[in-house]
This record gives structure tokens, sequence and C-alpha cells, in this order.
């Protein structure tokens, strides 16, 4: 019986990891395709769609590509544009989406429900239907900045990143979350004595890494993939995203192989912070004890 | 330090009151309970006391502030809570230090403190542990260890024992106690078990549909219920009730029988019986004294099931007119099932309350 059962089980894993490969192959094949084919010159990168030699690392290989897109646009700068205007946004809307939520569980003030509400109706308009006012009025605030005060943000890093720091769906999931947290261990900071912000802190921040981790990978992927609102408010090429920068290689004479040699070195930011969140994501897990 | 009066305290959610205007005076030092049923209102009392709940109506003061509109922060009181909700991400010693850390205190006087309310409360080897890695009872204790630390003025308990296991319940009840007795400090506790309310304290509150039914030391309230719903609620087994039939009221003294019950006269504590009226007669079941001759007694029944607990025989009494009743014989015996059975009982060891409302 043991023999059976213990065969059985084998083979159920055995069929559970083909599954689970053959998914992870679906996945992995286009970035395979991309970056074999970022070190091919087109002539031969079309031919090799015809047949598997399209997914290996054949023939007449090289970084040629590569340097062939850094000279066509400023590839470093729009890189480190995405990573500053994704990083610096991600964080404040961690920070401004987790105290929205806490004020909005813990705290009890008249017309929270209405305004939650009215935060939560934001979820179904669609970005586009608000971007042009929202253009108006970017184009008109004003700034204190080192060359004193000067009117319009278009074509800047704020423009980019304030406007998108608060959002409903990133507000509702903490809202979900905090709600699921037990009561009595905020209520417990209160008798001791702690402010709003020390239970902010000390208490409820300690115990919202899962939350934290699950709304940065979404903001991240929101913002990294930035394309309209960008491509309407900066003009000047020193603030342009990645996003926004694939546009270089789209004009005349496209090279399909700086493309892809292109879309390669936008990944690598999103494999680090991926790789990043990752290793925090468990040892939140692990320290808190939230789960088990 | 400090005594805490509450005066016609209210407490409603929308339409629904809660706290239907309660007084009561609780002294510096006192160790109060206050007892109910489950949903009387007990936690919500406490958690206005506390500052977790807004008052609706009425007046609170501790020592000689009115704190009706004093955050939690600024009452210097500590709770308990039900669930310990001891901080799952810290060390004990950091669940401890807790409000000490809040407030600023230097890492010296925080270890000197924590150090000491884990002497007290036998808890050293604890202190490194995790939350994750304690039992009920030692999350207990560091929950009361939190409490301490920063010496409230005022403690309070929600029902602190209710997710142990018996016996750990009777240690903690006794460590309770004799906290009470080391720190001298008032104590609001909260539970809907009477043992816990008749052992631990000084005073009782009994409540009821969010209105106090009696107030007073638990010997006091066991002797001299004021209504059938206190003398119901505090003793174990629970008093027995007979709804008989006034005979004959004649000034204090109020002769009552029904079918199972010869005629007998009691002294009314309060209330107005008039002859051909209804009353209800409280018995507890440990006044109930077998009779030897089942003729020579007051009480006619036939004996049901009967628990033996060695010390104690539990009878259930199924009454000549179809009620039952429960007696606490004193010691062992054997009785027969369906054998007649009759009791006598002290009189005066007997409580007359108004009838049940039908
Ligand atoms: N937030 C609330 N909204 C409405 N009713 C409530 C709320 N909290 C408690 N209650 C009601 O108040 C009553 C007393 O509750 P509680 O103080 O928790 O009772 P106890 O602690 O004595 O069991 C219960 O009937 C409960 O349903
Ligand atoms: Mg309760």
């Amino acid at each position: 019986m043991a023999m059976i059962s213990g065969e059985n089980h084998g083979l159920r894993l055995a069929v559970r990891y083909a599954v689970l490969g053959l998914i992870a192959v679906i996945f992995i094949f286009p970035l395979v395709f991309m970056v074999v084919s970022s070190l091919k010159p087109d002539q031969q990168l079309l031919l090799d769609t015809k047949s598997l030699r399209a997914f290996l690392p054949v023939g007449d290989i090289s970084l040629d590509n590569y340097v062939a897109a850094f000279q066509r646009a400023p590839v470093g700068l729009f890189i480190f544009n995405s990573v500053l205007v994704t990083g610096a946004t991600v964080l404040l809307s961690l920070l401004v989406c987790s105290l929205a939520g806490f004020a909005f569980v813990f705290i009890n003030w008249t017309g929270r429900e209405l305004v939650l509400g009215i935060i939560l109706a934001t979820l179904i308009v669609p970005f586009e239907t608000i971007a042009i006012p929202l253009l108006l009025l970017m184009s008109k605030l004003p700034w204190l900045g080192l060359d004193g005060l000067t009117w319009g943000w278009l074509n800047s890093y704020r423009v980019q990143i304030v406007p998108l720091v608060a959002d409903g769906l990133t507000i509702f999931l903490f809202v979900q979350y905090f709600k699921d947290l037990p009561g009595e261990l905020i209520e417990a900071a209160r008798v001791e004595g702690a402010t709003w912000w020390q239970i902010y802190r000390r208490v409820v921040m300690p115990l919202s890494g899962p939350i934290l981790a699950t709304a940065a990978i979404l903001k991240f992927l929101i913002m990294y993939n930035q394309y309209l609102w960008p491509l309407m408010v900066v003009q000047d090429e020193s603030y342009r995203p990645v996003m926004v920068g694939l546009q270089y290689f789209f004009q005349l004479n496209r090279a399909w192989g700086e493309i892809m040699a292109y879309l390669s070195l936008i990944t690598v930011p999103v494999l680090g912070f991926y790789l990043v969140l990752q290793r925090a994501f468990i040892a939140s897990i692990a320290s808190t004890g939230v789960k088990g | 330090m400090a005594r805490i009066s509450l005066k016609d305290v209210r407490k409603s959610y929308g339409s629904t009151d809660v706290i239907r205007g309660v007084d009561i005076e609780i002294e510096d030092g006192e160790f109060a309970v206050f007892v109910g049923p489950s949903g009387c209102g007990k936690s919500t009392l406490l958690r206005m006391v506390a500052g977790l709940e807004d008052i609706t109506s009425g007046t609170l003061s501790i020592g000689d502030r009115v704190v009706n509109d004093l955050p939690p922060k600024d009452r210097k009181v500590a709770m308990v809570f039900q669930s310990y909700a001891i901080f799952p991400h810290m060390t004990v010693r950091e669940n401890v230090a807790f409000g000490l850390t809040i407030a600023g205190a230097s890492k010296a006087e925080k270890d000197a403190k924590v150090a000491e309310a884990a002497r007290i409360l036998q808890m050293e080897p604890l202190l490194d542990r995790r939350p994750s890695q304690l039992s009920g009872g030692q999350r207990q204790r560091v929950a009361i260890g939190r409490a301490i630390v920063r010496k409230p003025e005022v403690f309070l308990f929600d029902e602190p024992l209710s997710n142990l296991d018996a016996a750990l319940r009777m240690d903690m009840r006794m460590e309770i106690s004799k906290l009470h007795k080391q720190l001298g400090t008032t104590m609001i506790y909260v539970t809907h078990d009477q043992v816990e309310a008749m052992t631990l304290a000084d005073k009782i509150v009994v409540l009821k549909g969010g209105e106090v039914q009696q107030i007073g030391a638990p010997m006091e309230l066991y002797h001299h219920p004021v209504n059938a719903f206190v003398a119901g609620f505090l003793g174990s087994p629970s008093m027995n009730f007979l709804d008989v039939e006034v005979v004959e009221a004649n000034g204090d003294a109020v002769t009552v029988r029904n079918g199972a019950l010869d005629p007998v006269t009691v002294s009314r504590a309060s209330g107005d019986y008039v002859a051909g009226g209804r009353a209800l007669l409280g018995i507890r079941p440990q006044y109930l004294v077998p009779a030897a001759d089942e003729a020579a007694s007051a009480l006619h029944g036939t004996v049901g099931l009967a628990e033996r607990l060695g010390t104690e025989t539990i009878v259930d009494v199924a009454l000549k007119d179809g009620k039952s009743l429960i007696a606490a014989l004193s010691q062992d015996a054997i009785l027969e099932m369906g054998a007649p059975i009759g009791f006598t009982f002290d009189p005066a060891k007997c409580h007359l309350f108004a009838a049940r409302s039908a």
C-alpha cells in the first residue's frame, strides 16, 4: 500500500511540475526571444522567426544592436528617469495611501464613509477621461524652486510623480488589509498612550509587510509602464521615461534588433525590483508571524 | 491611584440604547467587578472608562477629573483585553516596555521596570521570546505585565481569563487577586462568570440590559439580592424560584404556598404582596434539607437525576406540581431515581420577589 501511495504521490508531483514547467516556459519564451533577438542583425532575426532558431543565440551574434540603441537614444537617461519617477511614486504612494487607509479604518471621524465611498468610486473612472483636465491643471500650478516662483509643472519629474501618488486602488488595498488586523491591538496601543502617528509607525506598519509589498509591486508595474501621461506632459527629452523613449525606435529606418536591445535594457530594473521585493516580502512574513 | 465615578452614564448606537443610565462609584484601591450575562453592556462600559468608546451622555470621572472627552492616552488607565492584544512583531520585553517606549523612557529605566514586572509575574525566562512562542497563560502574563509596568491609576480587565482552561483560570484568578493586594491600585474587572465575581471583588456591580441591578460586596449581594435576577445570577447552582400564591400578608410576614409547597411564612424584604396574589419564592439549593420523614417536610417531590460530586450531591427534583428544582445536599448520598423525597428549609433563608410578569 505504502509503495503504491508513494508512487501515486510521485506521479502527482511529476504532473504538477510538468504543468508548472509548461506555464513557466510560456511566460519565459517571449523574454528569451527578446534577449536572443537583441543579439542578432535584423536580416537574420527576421529569417529566424520562421523556426525554433528564434529562441537560440546562434548565427551572427554580437552586441551591435546595443551600441546602436545607445547611439539612437539616450537610453541610460530614460532608464534613470523611469527609475527615479517610479521609485519616488511607489515610496510616496505607500506612505500616502497607507496613511489614508489608516485614517479610514482606525480613526473615527464624521464623513469617513462618504469620503471613502468617493475615493472608491474613482476606481471606475478611466485615467483617459481625466487626463486633459489634469493636464490643464498641471500647466497652471505654481512651484517654488531654485529660480523662484514659477508657474506650470509641465516638463518636470514632479508632474509625472505627484498626480499619480494617491490612487483609489492602493487605498482600497490598505483599507481591506487594515480591517483584518485585530482591532484590539490598536486599542491596546491607544490605552498604552500611543499617538495615532506612533500607532501607525510602531504597530500598524510593522504588521503590514505583505500589503506594502503587494501595493509596491502593483504601483511599480503601473508606473514603470506609464506612457500616455508622460507623453502628454513631458516634451523635454531630459525628463522622458522609458516607455515614451520607445518611440525613437519606431521612427524612420525601424530596426527590430535595436528595439529588442532597448526592451532588454529596460527590463533589467523590473527584474531587479522583483528580486529585492521578493526577499523583503518573505522576510516580513517570517518576522511578523502574521501567517501561522 | 484614583476613585472612579459614573453619573447617569449612557451609550447609544444610533437608536439602540446599550447603556441606559448607570451610576457607579468605585473607591480608590477598590477591586470592582462588573458582572452580567453576555451582551449586557459590560465591555461597553469598561471601554467607556478606557476612552475607547464615546460617552453619549452622563459624567465619568477618574480621580477628580471629568474625563468624558479625554483620549485614552491621557486617562492613566491600563487595560488587559480578552484577546490579550500583545503585539506579534515584538518580543515579550518590547511588549511589556511598549508604554514606556512610547513615553520616551530611557533604556535603563525601561530595563529596570520591565525586570520588576517580570519578577512580579514570574516571567523572566520569557522576556526574549516572541508571542507566537507563548502559551495562552503566558500571553496573559505579558498583557498584565504591559499593564502594570506603567504604574497606571486604574487597571481595566475585560474577561481576561475566558480564553484559558479551567485549571489555569483558577491559578490566574488567584494571581490577579494577589496582584491587587500587592499593588493596591483601583481595578475594574469585567466577567460573565459569577465565581470570578464572587472571589475577586470588593464590590460587585450586577448589570443586565445596560442597567445596574445591584451594587455591593459579594456576600451582601449573595444574602440580600434586591431582585430575582441578582439572586439567580450569583451562587452555584442557581437559586430555585417557586411560583407561589400569597395566602396571607401580615405586615412584613407573608405566607405563601403552592401545589408542592405547604404554607410557609417568610419575611418580606421589599415589594407589595396581597392575599390571593402571586409571588416568587427563592431558595438556594444549599438550604434545602432532605426530611427524614416525608410527611414532616414542607416541599414534596420525587428524585430525578443525581450528580454525586463526593463532597456534595446535586439532585434534580420533580415537584408535585410538575415544576422542578435543584437541591445541593451537603454529603454524598445515594438516591434512587423516582423515589419520593421531601425537604424542609429555614424560612429566614428564603427570598420573596415579585411574581414574574406574564
Ligand atoms: N458598535 C456597536 N454597534 C451596535 N451595537 C453594539 C456595538 N457594540 C456593542 N453593541 C451592542 O451592545 C451590547 C453590549 O455589548 P457588550 O458591551 O460587548 O456586551 P458584554 O461585554 O456585556 O457581552 C450588545 O447587545 C451589543 O450587540
Ligand atoms: Mg464583553
